[in-house]
């Protein structure tokens, strides 16, 4: 026999190289890199430091909550309730925080709020057994009213004495000029990323995706992990809307309105399935770049913004296709 | 405590995996008194329906038992019951001479009672490893920080795969493999722990012809090692090839229990259809 025992172990399917090309999210970088080189030559705007911080900081809030996002969709569910919920957090922080309270205390308040909401879409899920989409688009709903009580549909924009450290919390750029947004989601980038490789839990996670029932019959807790994933997503929503208010240093009841949709199809054209199973950290991070630059570009070519859905919309189903032509491949 | 065990388990040398599984020399002195496990007059009604009647047998270390009866016979309720799934209304079950009370899946796992389900029970996405040690994952590391042992898994499954002589490679992901190959990562998977019984619900049900021989061979490769095999199968020419022995059941009941090389498809099918009554 010419194969030992440890050549078999180390047997890989695909190399290195093989496996890049086949990758989704391979070509969604390339995509992002061409855009970017084809507006620095076409337009004089893009290339500007100005215009990149701009890019950058306007990925991250998309960013964020499709990291939290691509834990829910790898499971094979959904959360249709994160720009409410990131709306609503906003909201709790703004009001806590203009009632006198301090930053830490708003910012207690606000991811007590965002896991409350992510614990009881998960149960229901999990062990009520509702479907996903039902439930979280029911909370999409709930959410953005909850938002509107606590502040009466007003704009809040002062936040009481802790005003400033939250300005520079979200508005500052405390490393390299970096605007921290961007550091921000570098770090739950790689928390996230660390966590689907490196941990049980996010072992756990794909075998849900993958296949529930054989998942449920191996002993995996599939109940409680559904329910962490719903509560990480509110999480990433809240953290968002922390990091959000911060920026822009005021909160409308409108904040995140139709957010879902482009943090979905950040993390589908990051190369996550719908159908579970599949996902990245990275995935998500280029998928929302891509999203941003097309938006950007269009502004930046002078084509009318009533443009942006059709393109964004397209950017969608194009990444899909691609990944269905792979599969009709594979499979012949 | 049983993680403890596994690793230890994994330190361990390919060669020295193959000892029996269920020794038992220590406490009964080198002589094996008593079954691995005893059915008592086991039944299981689902309300006025009576999946399981009275059905008593035992299974001893290193014996195939096949497990033969039509559809609705009371097989699969019965296997369920051993592997934790259904609570028995009536009748005692005991595990190597102590009582055996199973409240859910992991608990009869942990008491060494392994079980192939019929459709494997496999994540497509995950790779031939990760499939192995599906719910049991090895990590390394201190305290909270622990993170996913993939070397260790990798050449555990990859010693567990060579073992059964199957042509299955651990980093492959399931999704590309055959049904052969895919059987093999659902018994590797019941040879992580020390298993006393491993049960099979249907393991040749739904594979080509020639990868019905290599299961069979991975349930011999078990036999060897002195693990008692429950094979439920639909297929005669499967049991009489691989089973030493043949329980057959009807309408809940056990018509049957008796030595392959005593009986006959024939007598087997008369058996399963009611066509002969019942023998001793």
């Amino acid at each position: 026999m010419a194969v030992t025992l440890d050549q078999t172990i180390a047997q890989k399917q695909h190399s290195f190289l093989s496996r890049l090309f086949s990758s989704q999210t391979f070509w969604v970088v390339i995509a992002v890199i061409l855009a970017c080189l084809f507006l620095s030559f076409a337009t004089d705007s893009f290339a500007t430091s100005k215009n990149l911080f701009n890019i950058t900081r306007n990925v991250t809030f998309v960013a964020i909550v499709a990291l939290g996002m691509t834990f829910v969709i790898i499971t094979g569910g959904i959360d249709l309730s994160v720009g409410s919920v990131l709306c609503l957090c906003s909201m709790v922080l703004a009001v806590t925080m203009h009632a006198g309270y301090s930053i830490e205390i708003g910012i207690l308040a606000t991811i007590v709020t965002a896991l409350a909401i992510g614990a009881f879409n998960g149960v229901l899920i999990a062990y009520l057994g509702f479907p996903p989409f039902v439930v979280t688009l029911g909370m999409l709903s709930v959410a953005r009213s909850l938002a509107m009580v606590a502040s009466n549909n007003t704009v809040v924009f002062q936040f009481g004495p802790d005003h400033q450290k939250l300005l520079a919390l979200g508005g500052g750029a405390w490393v390299f000029g970096i605007a921290n947004p961007v550091l921000y989601m570098i770090i739950l980038a790689l928390i996230t990323g660390f966590v689907l490789r490196w941990t049980k839990f996010g072992r756990h996670i794909f075998a849900i995706g993958g296949n529930e029932h054989a998942a449920t019959l191996t002993g995996v807790p599939v109940k409680q992990i559904k329910v962490a994933v719903y509560m990480i997503s509110a999480l990433s929503a809240g953290l968002a809307g922390i990091i959000q208010t911060g920026w822009l240093g005021a909160v409308t009841t409108n904040l995140g309105n139709g957010m879902e949709l482009q943090v979905i199809a950040a993390t589908v054209i990051g190369g996550a399935d719908l159908a579970g199973g599949v996902g990245t950290a990275f995935g998500a991070i280029v998928g929302a770049a891509l999203i941003e630059v097309i938006r950007n570009s269009l502004g930046l070519l002078g084509i009318n913004a009533f443009w942006q859905g059709t393109f964004i919309g397209g950017a969608i189903i194009l990444a899909v296709l691609f990944d269905r032509i792979r599969n009709f491949r594979r499979s012949d | 405590m049983d993680r403890a065990v596994r690793e230890e388990m994994d330190g361990r040398d390919a060669s020295d995996a193959g000892e029996p599984a269920n020794c038992c020399v220590d406490k009964w002195g080198g002589l094996r008194l008593v079954s691995v496990l005893e059915l008592a007059n086991i039944s299981k009604h689902f309300g006025a329906i009576q999946a399981v009647n009275d059905v008593s047998f035992s299974l001893e270390a290193g014996e195939v038992v096949g497990l033969m009866g039509d559809n609705g016979a009371g097989k699969s309720t019965l296997v369920k019951m051993i592997a934790g799934n259904f609570h028995p209304s009536h009748g005692t079950m005991h595990l190597e001479g102590k009582e055996l009370v199973l409240h859910k899946p992991a608990d009869a796992r942990q008491h060494g009672i392994e079980i192939v389900h019929q459709d494997l029970a496999l994540c497509n996405n995950l790779t031939a490893a990760a499939n192995v040690y599906l719910g049991r994952e090895l990590r390394r590391g201190f305290g909270p920080f622990r993170i996913l042992d993939y070397g260790a898994m990798y050449k555990r499954a990859g010693q567990l795969f060579a073992e059964l002589k199957s042509e299955t490679r651990p980093r492959d992901l399931v999704k590309q493999m055959s049904g052969g190959q895919r059987q093999a990562v659902a018994i590797a998977r019941t040879m992580l722990s020390q298993a006393k019984i491993v049960l099979m619900d249907e393991p040749t049900a739904a594979i080509s012809v020639r990868q019905v021989a290599e299961v069979l061979n991975l349930i011999r490769h078990l036999r060897d090692q002195g693990i008692a095999v429950v094979l439920i199968s639909h297929r005669m020419p499967d049991v009489f090839d691989v089973a030493d022995r043949v329980i057959v059941m009807r309408r809940g009941r056990k018509v049957a229990d008796k030595k392959i090389a005593s009986s006959s498809p024939e007598e087997v099918t008369g058996l399963i259809t009611g066509a002969i009554e019942q023998v001793a």
